[in-house]
């Protein structure tokens, strides 16, 4: 006769007190979850993981692991002249590729001591700045896309393609430009071009009021932004950050303010400072210098002078392109400089520029050869990372993407 | 000579070699033993309030005695005003003082020299790779007799069409 079954449950799932494995009942066991967030998740704008240590949703620990998109191009840039360096600054930040050439080829002109003529500078302060608006509605569509408002993002792109266009009239390219030189640009302005601008200038304001409008009075964007990734200004100072990244932190450092270069000079503009060094503060840095960035243009391109876009130093510079193919002494110089390069004087310099992401820096040491000795690139995004441990500490994981987007991060530069 | 360079000298008449100014850039040279020392009193002091970290950078000598220069740059926001500090490191012994605790920015910053150029930092708080995979097998690349291509694993492809053995 089968014994009957004695009901197992009771005996595994009463819990005696007694015990000494249970002291204090009931309890729940807490544990650290490492949890890796990238290499492909759509948010990191780019090839970037994170490896987050949470307690339940909140971070603990945030560790960037980065280097996916890097090609070296410090190293390459020792392999090549001068000149065949500029198209490799396009690949950097590729969002913002003009400010890449401008930022280089200013660096070889302060190693050089070459003076640019005034026509020059002013079309580079007018690109650059619109350059400047094309990083910021890419990051604006970017960003609020991330935080999940997907109208601002179909806006911005529309507005950002009609820059595009003018990139393309102007220089043939969307995207990797190349249209700086040392010395100057490649090409001078048409009228055409000109005018297109100037309608751009009258277009732009009141579309980018409608967008802000969009945000602003969002209750969703509005709580995913304030409040989040808070930094004080010392420790924004501290870290190295730069751009409208400090700058939401209220402190004013703008480069394009303390060093004047190109001809930010010539123009009313101010530097908008945020207050509470939160995301939003950010948001609202970028949109303010936004609009800045139409009043230089706009006002920029009322007095352009008259006059060359390349300085004259054969020896350096390149000559214009219809003579290239018509003119033999021309020819000889194009060649001999894409060839065999200049030769820069012995000595090193450091020169930085503002561009959209932050403070982009070419620290150049030369040996008194065609080719760089070596060429470091401080690269905004990449400092912006270092700080990213200390940012996103004690909020949740959906907030992650909103800390990555508020740099305004792009992988290409911030591996190189 | 240029002012801040002639407080810096004052402050530490031993430790600095010599100060040069060229293209607007200061630079000054520093021996090794004493550069937080000098990076410390560059921070801290408020005559030179050298507050925002710019680069950190490295430049490979290969005929030189002591074969490495570490490049610090710093910012004076408050005062606009600019300064490199380098200091030469010898390939046998290639450590310098870590400035994470003076300046947090450096943190990454070294992570990359170390990266790329093998120089250590003597109590950084995690001095491994950082664009470069951490089990990279090849040595630090920017070193001047790191080849610009083909060595390592990249040689052992076979490309299409190509026999292998």
């Amino acid at each position: 006769m089968p014994q009957p079954l004695e009901d197992q449950r009771t005996t595994v799932y009463k819990v005696d007190p007694e015990h000494p494995a249970n002291p204090t009942l009931p309890t729940l066991r807490t544990e650290e979850m490492m949890l890796n967030m990238g290499p492909q998740h759509p948010s990191t704008h780019g090839v970037l993981k994170i490896v987050l240590s949470l307690e339940g949703e909140r971070i603990v620990k945030a560790t960037p692991v980065m280097g996916f998109l890097h090609r070296g191009v410090e190293k390459l840039a020792e392999d090549g002249t001068y000149h065949q360096f500029i198209p490799h600054t396009d690949r950097l930040d590729y969002v913002c590729a003009m400010y890449n050439n401008f930022a280089y080829c200013r660096a070889v002109e302060k190693l050089l001591d070459l003076k640019v003529p005034p026509r020059a500078e002013y079309l580079r302060t007018i690109v650059a700045e619109v350059q400047r608006i094309i990083g910021h509605l890419f990051w604006l569509g970017t960003q609020a896309l991330d935080i999940g408002a997907m109208t601002v993002f179909f806006y911005t792109f529309r507005d950002r393609e009609i820059l595009l266009d003018f990139f393309d009239e102007l220089c043939g390219a969307r995207l990797t430009t190349s249209w700086y030189r040392i010395g100057g640009v490649e090409r001078d302005f048409t009228p055409d071009l000109v005018e297109k601008l100037r309608q751009f200038c009258d277009y732009f304001p009141p579309k980018l009021d409608e967008y802000i409008t969009f945000l602003d009075t969002n209750r969703i964007w509005l709580s995913r932004t304030k409040g989040v990734a808070v930094i004080s200004a010392e420790d924004a100072i501290n870290f190295g950050l730069s751009g409208p990244t400090l700058r939401g932190s209220s402190v004013d450092y703008d480069l394009r303010k303390f060093e004047p270069y190109a001809a930010y000079g010539e123009c009313q503009w101010s530097v908008p400072v945020g207050k509470n060094g939160d995301t939003y503060d950010r948001y609202w840095v970028r949109v303010e210098e936004m609009r800045q960035s139409r009043n230089m243009v706009k006002q920029l391109l009322e007095k352009i002078p008259d006059g060359p876009v390349m300085a004259d130093m054969p020896s350096v510079t390149l000559p214009p392109k219809d003579k290239v193919f018509n003119d033999l002494a021309s020819m000889i110089q194009q060649f001999k400089l894409f060839s065999q390069g200049f030769d820069a004087p012995k000595g090193e310099i450091y020169c930085g520029t503002e561009a959209a992401k932050g403070e982009l820096g070419f620290y150049i040491v030369s040996d008194g050869g065609g080719k760089p000795y070596r060429l470091k690139i401080r690269a905004p995004s990449f400092i912006h990372m270092g700080a990213f441990d200390f940012m996103a500490r004690g909020y949740m994981i959906a907030d992650i993407v909103t800390i990555f987007g508020t740099y305004d991060i792009v992988m290409g530069e911030c591996d190189r | 000579m240029h002012p801040d360079a002639q407080k810096i000298q004052q402050a530490f008449p031993e430790a600095i070699q010599n100060a040069v100014e060229w293209r607007g850039d200061l630079t000054i040279h520093v021996k090794r033993e004493s550069l937080h020392a000098v990076c410390r009193y560059l921070h801290d002091d408020p005559g030179l309030d050298y507050d925002y970290i710019v680069h950190v950078s490295s430049v490979d000598w290969p005929d030189h005695p002591e074969r490495f220069e570490v490049v610090y740059e710093f910012y004076s926001i408050r005062r606009k005003r600019r300064i490199r500090v380098k200091t030469r490191v010898p390939e046998d012994d290639c450590v310098v003082d870590s400035m994470t605790d003076i300046w947090k920015g450096a943190d990454f910053m070294e992570r990359e020299v170390y990266d790329m150029m093998g120089i250590r930092f003597r109590n950084h708080p995690n001095l491994v790779r950082v664009l470069l995979p951490d089990d990279f097998p090849e040595g630090y690349p920017l070193r001047k007799d790191f080849p610009v291509r083909g060595k390592g694993w990249r040689d052992t492809f076979t490309f299409i069409g190509e026999k292998t053995g």
